[in-house]
């Protein structure tokens, strides 16, 4: 049977990237910015999914009005739509504003099962899509590595990794799965795909297209705030031990009792 | 709404976990700070010695929901009875650990109470009144500095940055809370048992990681006999990962652990920004590798520049004639 399938991704800096700071702030020009890769991995799965099965997928993705380039990404690669939510009253927010935000657009598009990451590399904040499972009274299954339709399509068993451990978990569906590495890896873009990505429809809202109550979202909305971002403290130069490594080994043993007084 | 501190205990199968302890010491200082006291919860089914224990460590009171619905792990029925302990407890701030677990329950009950939350903290004080953190950003290539803008709030504390309290002083009261848990629609039905690493990677004091230079699944042979003298845990960079020859959970970077131990060994590995994010915080950075201009050598503390399979073999020889 067929499924609706909704994947949120962020738009991040690159891992590669090198984050330079002015003025307690992130300098974006020069950064490139992707599809989050924990949020990739779930795209995967929801692509392989809907060829198995039919279906669509739609890409949901809250961020700055450039994010539009990214998300097209998402449609290259064969998602069949995408929305893009942009509003400069929405930014600002923290982990529970912007929860709120995806809540409202969810319950504007019918989907049998969501997908997103298990933390988006650039906040780390791991709780934005268990967030949204709870706003929307969603059965969640976290840090998935392996994903099974039970037979009937009602449910899912899926293996789940947290802390090194791994468990089976099942769930009725609908329901929210986070991605974990391990998943499988994006496919790569087709020429193809990217022409065809030109195409395809995104659709835009905005705070008043998703109704929320301006006091509940954005910075106004927002728990927690961020002050400032500082760099991480420098660590003092290092040395090489020399010798050949008998040697070196040695003298490491006791440099690391003696001096560094770690063991 | 008290001044209080609730800290959130969490354990495994030997008992509560290391973290527990540590977010009792970390709570004493924010207590202190706030006026108010420290109390705890424990949560699960059969979690009386855990209780018991927790009790024990200068806690003013624990709560406990104990319940056979939470015998296994469900993030609706966790959220349901976390969510009755904090009512219960009416607390300013509740502390969790920011491990695997820690980190899931605290975003749903979250949600559920509509209260802010802040992940994976590393520092937490009270300043003019209001709950300061520190956390990483990009993976540790940035500090972020926020606050809380009203109480109550919730954090998530990453586990090894502060002594752990002892259990040995009078015990405090229990408090039981009732829950009522309907049948949870996601859950866990089996723990697949595999060979655990004997050392858990987030609260061990040693990390040795090996790299695409240990060359294959038997690279790690001497690096596990080196964890064993030092009583360390096994890391691994992508690359090792990748190729299958160690389990992704004992990856570390950006898209792995992040671990901080005292004392961190790279052996075989470059030093690419994304495993740099996940042990740049270590306290000291050993690296080994066969090139010179390896970029790991930029943050290591010691560095020896020779082929790992005759540094670590060595070093292991040296420290167990040390400890002698
Ligand atoms: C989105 C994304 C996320 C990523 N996340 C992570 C992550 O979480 N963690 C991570 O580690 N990587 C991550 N990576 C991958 C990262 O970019 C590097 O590719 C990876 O860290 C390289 O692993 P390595 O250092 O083991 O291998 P290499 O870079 O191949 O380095 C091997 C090193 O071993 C040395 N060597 C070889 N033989 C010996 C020997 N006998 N003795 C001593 N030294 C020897 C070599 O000189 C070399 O420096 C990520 C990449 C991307 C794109
Ligand atoms: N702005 C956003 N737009 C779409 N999805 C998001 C956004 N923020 C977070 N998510 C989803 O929630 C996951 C966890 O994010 P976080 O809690 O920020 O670490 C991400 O991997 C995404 O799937």
């Amino acid at each position: 049977m067929p499924f609706n399938i909704v994947v949120l991704l962020k738009r991040v800096p690159d891992t590669e990237s090198k984050i330079t700071l002015r003025e307690g702030a992130v300098v974006t020009e020069g950064l490139n910015f992707v599809l989050d890769p924990y949020g990739e991995y779930g795209l995967e799965k929801a692509l392989q999914l809907v060829e198995q099965h039919g279906g669509k997928v739609t890409a949901v993705l809250f961020g700055s009005a450039d994010a539009k380039e990214t998300i097209r990404k998402a449609l290259a690669v064969g998602a069949d739509e995408a929305v893009h939510i942009s509003d400069p009253a929405l930014e600002g927010g923290d982990a529970a504003a912007t929860a709120k935000v995806l809540a409202a657009a969810l319950k504007k598009i019918p989907f049998d099962m969501i997908w997103a990451g298990k933390q988006a590399v650039d906040e780390d904040n791991a709780q934005v899509a268990l967030r949204v499972a709870e706003l929307l009274d969603l059965p969640h299954v976290n840090s998935v590595i392996e994903f099974n339709l039970e037979a009937d399509g009602k449910a899912a068993r899926c293996v789940r990794e947290v802390d090194g451990e791994r468990d089976v978990m099942t769930t009725t569906l609908p329901a929210i799965f986070t991605a974990q590495q391990g998943l499988g890896e994006l496919r790569y873009p087709s020429l193809k795909g990217i022409m065809g990505a030109k195409k395809k429809p995104i659709t835009d809202w905005d705070a008043a297209a998703l109704g929320v109550a301006a006091a509940t979202v954005g910075a106004a909305g927002a728990k927690i705030q961020q002050t400032k971002l500082e760099p991480p403290p420098a660590r003092p130069p290092g040395k090489i031990i020399p010798g050949d490594a008998q040697t070196a080994a040695q003298e490491l043993a006791r440099l690391l009792h003696e001096e560094a007084k770690v063991i | 709404m008290s001044n209080n501190i609730l800290i959130i205990a969490e354990g495994r199968a030997e008992g509560l976990k290391k973290v527990s302890y540590e977010l009792v010491n970390m709570a004493q200082t924010l207590a202190a700070a706030l006026g108010g006291a420290v109390e705890g919860a424990v949560v699960g089914s059969n979690v009386g010695a855990w209780a018991e224990t927790l009790a024990k460590t200068g806690v003013t009171k624990v709560y406990v929901a104990d319940d056979k619905g939470l015998e296994h792990f469900a993030p609706e029925s966790y959220t349901t009875a976390l969510a009755a302990v904090i009512n219960a407890a009416q607390p300013a701030i509740v502390l969790f650990g920011a491990t695997g677990w820690g980190k899931e329950v605290s975003a749903r009950v979250a949600a559920r109470l509509d209260w802010g939350l802040a992940t994976d903290c590393t520092a937490a004080q009270i300043e003019n009144g209001a709950l300061v953190l520190t956390r990483p950003v990009y993976a540790g290539k940035a500090i972020a500095h926020v606050q809380a803008k009203s109480f109550p709030v919730m954090v998530s504390m990453r586990p090894n940055l502060v002594p752990p309290a002892e259990a040995d002083k009078s015990a405090a009261p229990l408090q039981t809370v009732a829950v009522t848990l309907a049948a949870p629609r996601a859950q866990v039905v089996e723990a697949m048992v595999k060979e655990k690493s004997k050392v858990d990677l987030g609260e061990a004091n040693v990390v040795i990681s090996g790299g695409r230079g240990v060359k294959g699944p038997e690279g790690f042979a001497p690096l596990n006999e080196l964890a064993d003298t030092l009583n360390a845990a096994i890391g691994a960079s992508r690359a090792a990962v990748d190729a299958g020859w160690i389990d992704y959970s004992h990856q570390i970077g950006q898209t792995g652990k992040t671990v901080a131990p005292k004392l961190y060994i790279a052996a075989g590995i470059s030093g690419a920004i994304q495993h740099l994010a996940g042990m740049s915080s270590s306290k000291v950075i050993v690296a080994i590798n066969k090139d010179p201009d390896a970029p790991i050598f930029k943050i290591a503390d010691y560095g020896i520049v020779a082929d790992l399979f005759d540094v670590i073999p060595a070093l292991n020889a040296a420290l167990k004639a040390q400890a002698n």
